[in-house]
């Protein structure tokens, strides 16, 4: 009996928690997020309600049916309701994936845009790096002997290669705010994992893949990245950020990197 | 039916043959269950540790040092060794423990009582397998004490982090190849354990045990070891890929231009997603290797102690079937983020929704089951209830998971860890804890003490929530998964005061084990007497001595006559009919 | 007995199990509950996990052929083909070995066994002269992906076949000892599967091997 009121007191608590947002995600910045924040809800709802009535229903089975010194019910079952629950289980649980669809499908099936502004990202242990193809449009080639992290060139840009001159490398990402891009992710030694929590985005990276992803975020601010796959003894500290600027400052940006060369 | 001699050979005499070598289904039976007792401590100490150093990144502790003269130099833990405790808490307590007590425990012990058997089928092949899961587990810890330490690349073990060597990590050396090679012999142990449970289940069934009149939990052990049988296999053949791109220099795993630690490695054209695929294809039937046990249990417990028929007997059986067939192919959902075809995630995800279908089914019926009952709560009770509540709780955050849109924020966050500590982890060890207060007093002969086990049951139940339930609110927040700390990231440093909380939480919980581990050795040597049927439950362990004779029914050979589960059937003399009873 | 297994799984309509046929010192020592029917169940049990364990190589086999640009055929060694034969013929061995016991002719069985396990033997020192042979022309486990499938495959396979020929040296060892009670008949059916399993298995890596390679 006592169990039964418990149970009722954790699913209370536990709803109210859920229900206050006490630690929650953060704003979303994209119209993605925004979609993947509905999605979020609409599957909370569904799951907090079946959550709520159940917990609720156990608690009150232990109460109702203690020992009183009665007798219990002989039954098997009850082959309607069997069927009843299974039929409504499963329409429901598929349902739910079938609304989610459309977001895994802008993000993975959509192609980016062509105008989509290009950015390599590299993973390594553990520190990222971001390169720009610069005035050009060009990624220039890259040559695993010519890396050098002391120097600047983590992704072993070949100075052969007239395309590489004007990239631009930098150790956290800018992006112009309203614009789509295109990620291009890379990692050279273990897999490591790319997450903006405002952007409700998140893509493993994988070395010997170059894995394409694009978004779009519309709100300016700095927000963090941290990597999201175990990458070793310094995953913890595997930081960078994401700073989202209005196109004027972006392209400010550009042109300082591009005169620091 | 002639009568056979069946141990012609008598019981053995001798403690080395009795208790050590021994071949009786039910010694070791015990053998594993002790084993994993010692392995959930110790699973439970690391991550003790975890959770210490998680919010005390710079405590100093000198016996931190007295333990890992090099990974806690002057007693402050670096992230390497707290990555190796993470590493060796999930591969412990998912290999020793969930895979080891409810199934080879449990299983072993009265899977062929419960069928009326005498023992296994091979008994031989059955106390080989207890002995290489000890040999696995003496490896696995040795890894501890090699250079460079234990492994830090997870209970998954993701290559290219696990498959280069030192240059990837400390630990990753000596320590990893030790932790493969353990693996590997933990397959084999399975594997034999799996064709005993299947071949006993089939072939050694007392008269009239037909298959729908198996008690659930004999059902859900014959279902496991399929699990097991296919799944270890495919587990071993990916250990020994691992094996021989960390020895032998091949490349299945490691694809070219790897620039591990400033050095150019020769490695050519493998694929780091080969191991995941191969891995989860065995990781995921795994969870319900550790789940299905204890959903077994748990429908034996609640028909027992509300004193009625399990409320649709064969959907049960029929959910259990789907559960294990369904798993084989829903282990793409591990893989969502991992750079795999977009495309198969919609299809991993479809059918990783229907696989709460059964889930529900179950939980549905066990609430039906309970429905119109008169309800015993002894302590095996509580926790067979409290299993329902946690794996109400654990099961539904799945379906957030199971979605790839919604796993593109939550993957790798705390939202999976609370999830799958809930279900595989404290669910499944609430299965264990209930299987031990019900069926210790035919295992050991005396009863286990009520009192100690509800206060042990009612703070383990608030403490496990009070740890589990907050990492759904990290997740939410975008907490990341294995952080050695938190201290390097603003919004992760708002989120303390919940670390802290859980911290405490779990090392209140840890404590409050103790009472379970008195109550367990107490009462081996002091507990009350237990007759023959101390539940008046239905099923065949409870119609011999506690404990049973050396081969189970004393010589005779006991007759089925009823369904598994009962329980106040109108105009009986009793409010319940053993499977034995005539007909 | 027969065929009363799979129908009582499906059907489970309280069709009770034959009585057990507790043979009596079949299997392994004491054989505490060890009859025929459950020793061959387990045999089918353990070649399922076999073939699943196959399975496994296979498909890594495929998908890292299949996304690779560095796979280079692996010529196959033509002593195989020998030992393919071999195989087979020892297979055939046992065949005629089984049906001479059922026929009460033990000398003929013991011939033929005698001749199966020594084709067995012979098989395993081929696979090593294959791996010399591959490794004088410079191939090796790690010299690329498809020579690392071919070791490892065929190692594999030399390991089960290691296992069988232990079972067919036993019962051979019995016979000739004269020891071949009516009990190990058990024994000598489920070995003669066995190794007939690990042939249909070589079949299938030469067919792997062969146009795949």
């Amino acid at each position: 009996m006592l169990l039964g009121v418990i149970v009722w007191i954790l699913t209370v608590v536990i709803c109210y928690f859920f229900l206050g947002h006490y630690w929650w995600f953060p704003p979303p910045i994209s119209e993605h997020g925004q979609a993947y924040d509905a999605q979020f809800n609409a599957t909370l709802w569904v799951t907090g309600v079946i959550f709520f009535l159940a917990q609720i229903a156990l608690g009150y089975v232990i109460i109702r049916f203690r020992d009183k010194g009665g007798t219990a019910k002989y039954s098997h079952g009850n082959n309607m309701m069997e069927a009843l629950w299974t039929s409504a289980t499963a329409l429901l649980f598929i349902g739910l994936v079938l609304a989610g669809t459309r977001i895994w499908a802008a993000v993975h099936f959509a192609e980016a845009p062509a105008d989509a502004l290009r950015i390599e990202v590299l993973g390594k242990q553990f520190a990222w790096s971001f390169r720009y193809p610069g005035p050009d449009g060009k990624f220039g080639r890259t040559d695993i002997k010519q890396i050098n992290d002391q120097g600047g060139n983590s992704f072993g840009i070949d100075e052969k290669d007239p395309a590489g001159k004007d990239d631009i490398t930098s150790a956290s990402i800018k992006v112009p705010a309203g614009k789509p891009i295109l990620l291009i992710l890379k990692s050279r030694d273990v897999i490591h994992n790319f997450f903006v929590r405002e952007l409700r985005l998140k893509q493993d990276i994988v070395p010997g893949m170059e894995i394409p992803f694009h978004f779009q975020a519309d709100k300016i601010g700095v927000y963090e990245v941290p990597c999201s796959e175990l990458c070793g003894l310094g995953h913890h500290q595997m930081r960078t950020t994401l700073e989202v600027m209005s196109e004027a400052n972006f392209e400010k940006w550009k042109q300082e990197q591009a005169a620091q060369k | 039916m002639s009568s056979p001699v069946v141990h012609a050979h008598g019981a053995p005499q001798g403690f080395i043959r009795r208790y050590i070598f021994s071949l009786d289904h039910k010694v070791i039976g015990i053998q594993y269950y002790f084993l994993a007792l010692f392995s959930v401590f110790l699973g439970m100490s690391l991550s003790v540790l975890m959770r210490f150093h998680m919010v005390y990144p710079d405590a100093k502790v000198s016996l931190f040092e007295k333990l890992w003269p090099t990974g806690a130099a002057g007693g402050i833990m670096t992230p390497e060794l707290y990555l190796s405790l993470m590493t060796m808490h999930g591969t412990i307590m998912v290999f020793f423990v969930l895979t080891t007590a409810p199934q080879s425990g449990f299983g072993n012990y009265f899977l062929p009582i419960q069928i009326g058997a005498e023992d296994m089928a091979f008994p031989v092949l059955n106390m080989l397998s207890f002995w290489t899961t000890l040999l696995a587990l003496v490896v696995m810890v040795s890894a501890f004490f090699v250079q460079g330490g234990a492994p830090l690349s997870g209970w998954t073990a993701y290559p290219p982090l696990s498959a280069v060597g030192p240059l990837s990590g400390p630990g990753e050396g000596m320590g990893q190849t030790l932790w493969v090679i353990s693996i590997a012999i933990f397959c084999g142990a399975s594997l034999m354990g799996a064709i005993n449970f299947i071949a006993t289940t089939i072939d050694l069934r007392a008269r009239g045990m037909s298959m729908m009149r198996l008690p659930l939990t004999v059902w859900s052990w014959f279902v496991t070891a399929i699990l097991g049988l296919l799944g270890f296999a495919v587990l071993l053949a990916a250990g020994v890929l691992l094996l021989l791109d960390r020895m032998a220099g091949t490349s299945f795993f490691l694809p070219a231009g790897l620039v591990v630690n400033d050095q150019i490695l020769n490695h050519k054209g493998g694929s780091p997603l080969l191991w995941q695929h191969l891995f989860w294809f065995f990781g995921h039937p795994e969870v319900y290797i550790a789940i299905l046990p204890g959903m077994g249990l748990a429908s034996q417990l609640l028909a027992t102690f509300s004193r009625k028929p399990i409320f649709g007997y064969r959907a049960m059986v029929y959910a259990i079937l789907g559960i294990g067939f369904l798993g084989f192919f829903v282990w793409g959902h591990h893989m969502f983020m991992s750079g795999m075809n977009p495309y198969s995630a919609m299809a991993f995800s479809i059918l990783t929704m229907s696989i709460g279908v059964p889930s529900a089914i179950k939980t549905f019926n066990w609430i039906g089951t309970l429905w119109g009952g008169r309800i015993r709560f002894t302590t095996a009770m509580l926790f067979a209830l409290g299993f329902v509540s946690l794996f109400v709780s654990g099961g539904i955050s799945g379906i957030f998971l199971g979605q790839p849109a919604l796993d593109l924020y939550f993957h790798d966050t705390y939202f999976v860890v609370g999830h799958f500590h809930m279900i595989m982890g404290v669910a499944a060890i609430f299965g264990m804890f209930g299987g031990t207060f019900y069926w210790f007093p035919k295992m050991f002969g005396r009863m286990m003490n009520e009192t100690l086990g509800k206060i042990h049951f009612y703070l383990t139940f608030l403490g496990v929530y009070a740890i589990f339930t907050p990492m759904h609110f990290l997740g939410i927040a975008g907490n990341p998964r294995r952080y050695a700390d938190f201290t390097n990231f603003e919004f992760m440093n708002n989120l303390m005061p919940v670390h802290k909380f859980m911290t405490h939480a779990a090392i209140f919980t840890a404590v409050v084990q103790l009472i379970f581990v008195f109550n367990l050795f107490w009462s081996m040597r002091k507990g009350a007497k237990a007759p023959v049927n101390p539940w008046d439950s239905t099923t065949l362990e409870w119609t011999v001595s506690s404990p049973p004779p050396f081969d189970n029914f004393a010589g005779k050979h006991p007759v089925v006559n009823h369904g598994a589960y009962e329980y106040s059937v109108p105009g009986a003399a009793k409010d319940y009919i053993m499977q034995s009873d005539p007909a | 007995m027969a065929g009363s297994t799979t129908a009582d799984i499906i059907g489970g309509r309280g069709a009770p199990p034959a009585p057990r046929d507790f043979g009596g010192g079949d299997g392994d020592s004491g054989g505490r509950g060890a009859s025929r029917r459950a020793s061959i169940t387990g045999l089918l049990v353990l070649l399922a996990a076999s073939v699943m364990f196959f399975a496994a190589f296979t498909s890594a086999f495929f998908v890292r052929r299949g996304m690779s640009n560095d796979w280079v055929d692996t010529p196959l060694p033509h002593i195989l083909w020998v030992n393919t034969g071999v195989l087979v013929a020892s297979s055939l061995a046992l065949e005629l070995a089984r049906r001479a016991l059922r026929a009460g002719r033990r000398a003929a069985f013991n011939r033929f066994w005698t001749g199966a396990t020594i084709l067995g033997a012979l098989f395993l020192c081929g696979q090593y002269l294959a791996w010399r042979q591959l490794n004088d022309a410079g191939i090796y486990l790690a010299t690329n992906p498809s020579s690392s499938f071919f070791f490892l495959l065929t190692c594999v396979h030399a390991v089960h076949l290691v296992g069988g020929i232990s079972a067919l040296g036993y019962i051979d060892v019995q016979a000739l000892l004269l020891r071949l009670g009516p009990s190990k008949r058990t024994a000598v059916d489920v070995s003669a599967y066995f190794w007939h399993f690990l042939d249909a298995i070589w079949i299938y890596l030469m067919v792997l091997f062969f146009f795949w390679g």
